[in-house]
């Protein structure tokens, strides 16, 4: 997993500084979600959220199927009121304010081209609504057909363009206006993986290039943390953690979040303090105890998940000499990704425990095979300790 | 083969139905009028050939078309009381579609049942019961004087409001139809990110909604325009002395004065003048059919 370090842009005076200006204080969000609700009907979609999201940012809304990722952003664009709750956009309440009134441009999900207009058209829509100069128009047409690498198809229609190009044009479209704050929903769900990849790139080119703040949905994790300055993981209209993609991998701060970024084993069972910021983690199928170390405070015997990542587990022959946390076990299954392998290791009876190494080595060369006898192995701060 | 007889089935179809008609029409428009039965000279016969029964057919009757102005008259006043139905119609149906294509998914089957409903009655009786409606003694009349809004009853039956109000009633569901696909297929979000990008509703409607059905508009006007312009039942049983269509006259000349190459150059030529909608008809109904792939 590539994790971007997101550096400030336009100061080359200044040493480029760590861009997170969510721990700031002194910083003024550029949207405030406060305490919103929407029903509809007796179906509550979000449920009492607040969120801050600053100016520069590029955030990233996940989560499953239906947790209400699309009625934040149309809460945003205006297609849809809160129930109750307050939305601002810098500083102003702008839940009476109608969508065109919005300096916010959405990128639809299914792209929402005008298949009646030319892609030059569809992309000076907006700014003929401006009734801006022809001039200037033209010049900012021009612009962001070049921004978005579209100038030879500026005269085809919609239907006369791939579907990578209509995506660009609904891109180029939405950021003609220069919006405050740019609503992306899915906007590379309908591409293959590869095009898919170089137009995140260039979705962090262009955010850079333009300073525009963006806010995008998506459902795939490895793109949210790509892409994103932070994520937020959503589940049935609340918030479950908002934090940048590296403290979301690295710290979730429960096993929803765990669970729902990447790969993860979670073991059940009950800590006990063994010292400052350090945990007996007593495993409750074996009765096997490791060690764990945790931030967050445990009362003792409380139960509590242990979540450690299969890239963290090392898997050797023999016991590693020194480790603090060992498991014996046999290799159940093998699945080779290319550039790294995971072994499901049968531990205790019936419980797998995953462990990923890197192929370094020809596969011919593999070290182990089904049925091996293997030990598996962590540091007591590769896991995560979270209570329930 | 197969696909040769695929396709010839629909060729003959056309020879059959409207190409041997038409010839025949085209062949009486061209002979002259007699006290025969049928009633026109020459008749063919193998006897004389081929040659001396062609050498007989001339131009006469379009030239008489010309000669007395009841016949262009006729087609000009034909064309515009089609063109203001059809009009009429556009401005009616339209927001009907557009009702429709916004209501609530569970109510639009019944709504467009609504709509193909009048089809299920026979056109004339419905066409007979707007006399009950519009005359001096009926329905609308009656109504209006109950509620005090009118003195004395309103003239509509026999003029060419009764016409309109006949043509704009019986081909409205042509026009509702086609608009009402068309703005089906529109989809809702090109509305959302209008208004999104700057549009009032207003202006979203113009910008988006209405060059977005253009296609259904123009196959509306032309089903309401091309039977209107023929029309002959609704003027002959609404309309009055004053009302001119060409429909009616086609009738007089075959019915009342038995001159059938009259009423055959009559018909030639109004055939004439709606091929040009027709074809253009079917050009945007081709485009669109492109379109659409
Ligand atoms: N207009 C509506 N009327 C009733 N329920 C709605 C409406 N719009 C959304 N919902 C419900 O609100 C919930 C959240 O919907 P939303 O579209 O925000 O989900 P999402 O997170 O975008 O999901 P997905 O990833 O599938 O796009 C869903 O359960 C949905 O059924
Ligand atoms: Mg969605």
């Amino acid at each position: 997993m590539t994790l971007r370090p997101f550096l400030q842009q336009g100061r080359p005076d200044l040493p480029a500084t760590v861009f997170a200006p969510w721990a700031d204080p002194n910083q003024k969000p550029l949207i405030r979600f406060q305490n919103v609700t929407k029903r509809f009907g007796d179906f509550t979609a979000i449920d009492d959220l607040s969120l801050d999201i600053y100016e520069r940012e590029f955030f990233a809304l996940l989560g499953p199927s239906g947790c209400g990722k699309t009625t934040m952003m149309r809460m945003l664009a205006g297609f849809e009121n809160p129930t109750s709750g307050r939305i601002e956009l810098a500083g102003q309440d702008i839940v009476p304010v109608p969508p065109n009134k919005r300096a916010v441009n959405m990128m639809f999900q299914s792209y929402a081209l005008f298949p009646h207009l030319t892609v030059w058209d569809n992309i000076a829509f907006g700014l003929r609504r401006d009734s801006m100069p022809k001039i200037d128009l033209q010049r900012r047409v021009e612009e962001m057909l070049k921004l978005t690498r579209l100038e030879k198809f500026a005269r085809r229609k919609p239907h006369q363009i791939s579907g990578g190009q209509r995506q660009r044009v609904a891109l180029a479209r939405s950021l003609a206006k220069a919006p405050k704050l740019l609503l992306l929903d899915e906007p590379l769900g309908a591409l293959d993986k590869k095009l898919r990849q170089d137009t995140q790139f260039e979705l962090m080119d262009i955010q850079e290039k333009t300073g525009t703040t963006f806010v995008i949905v998506t459902h795939d994790q490895e793109e949210a943390m790509t892409v994103a300055s932070r994520v937020a993981v959503m589940d049935e209209g609340r918030l479950i953690q908002v934090a940048t993609p590296a403290d979301i991998y690295e710290a979730p701060n429960s096993v929803y979040v765990a669970d729902f970024i990447g790969d993860v084993n979670i073991l059940e069972g009950t800590v006990r303090a063994t010292g400052p910021n350090r945990y007996h983690f007593t495993w409750a199928d074996t009765g096997e105890s490791v060690t764990a170390a945790s931030e967050r405070p445990f009362s003792d015997g409380q139960t509590a998940h242990l979540a450690i990542r299969p890239e963290k587990v090392q898997i050797s022959a023999e016991r590693p000499e020194g480790a603090e946390n060992a498991i014996k076990g046999k290799v159940h299954d093998i699945a080779y990704l290319g550039n790294i392998s995971t072994f499901h290791v049968r531990v205790a009876g019936e419980r797998i425990i995953k462990a990923q190494s890197a192929n370094t080595r020809r596969i011919t060369n593999r070290a182990f095979t089904w049925e091996d006898d293997v030990w598996l192995s962590w540091t007591p701060t590769a896991g995560v300790v979270l209570s329930d | 083969m197969r696909r040769a007889i695929l396709i010839l089935v629909p060729y003959l179809w056309l020879l059959a139905l409207f190409l041997v008609p038409f010839i025949i029409v085209g062949r009486i428009s061209l002979s002259d009028t007699a006290l025969a039965r049928p009633p026109y000279l020459p008749q063919f016969s193998w006897d004389e050939g081929i040659w001396a029964f062609l050498s007989q057919l001339d131009f006469e009757n379009f030239w008489f078309l010309t000669t007395d102005d009841l016949y262009w008259k006729a087609y000009l006043s034909s064309l515009q009381i089609a063109i203001t139905a059809t009009f009429f119609a556009l401005l009616i149906g339209y927001p009907i579609a557009y009702g429709m294509a916004r209501a609530p998914e569970e109510w639009r089957p019944t709504l467009m049942m609504l709509v193909i409903l009048p089809f299920w009655t026979s056109f004339l009786i419905r066409v007979y019961s707007w006399i009950g409606i519009l005359s001096q003694e009926g329905y609308l009349n009656q109504i209006l004087l109950w509620a005090g809004i009118i003195d004395a009853p309103l003239i509509i039956l026999n003029t060419n409001t009764a016409v309109y109000i006949g043509i704009v009633y019986t081909y409205l569901p042509f026009m509702i139809l086609p608009i009402y696909s068309a703005l089906d297929r529109l989809d809702g979000s090109l509305i959302e990110a209008a208004e999104d990008l700057g549009c009032s509703r207003l202006q979203a409607f113009w910008l988006i909604t209405v060059p977005l059905s253009k296609n259904g508009i123009i196959a509306g006007c032309f089903l309401v325009f091309i039977p209107a312009l023929g029309e002959f039942v609704i003027p002959s049983l609404l309309g009055g002395s004053e009302t001119l269509m060409i429909g009616k006259i086609l009738w007089e000349e075959f019915f009342n004065n038995r001159d059938w190459p009259v009423a055959s150059a009559v018909a030639v030529v109004l055939l004439l003048i709606l091929v040009v909608p027709i074809v253009l008809f079917q050009r945007n109904q081709q485009r669109q059919a492109e379109e659409d792939r």
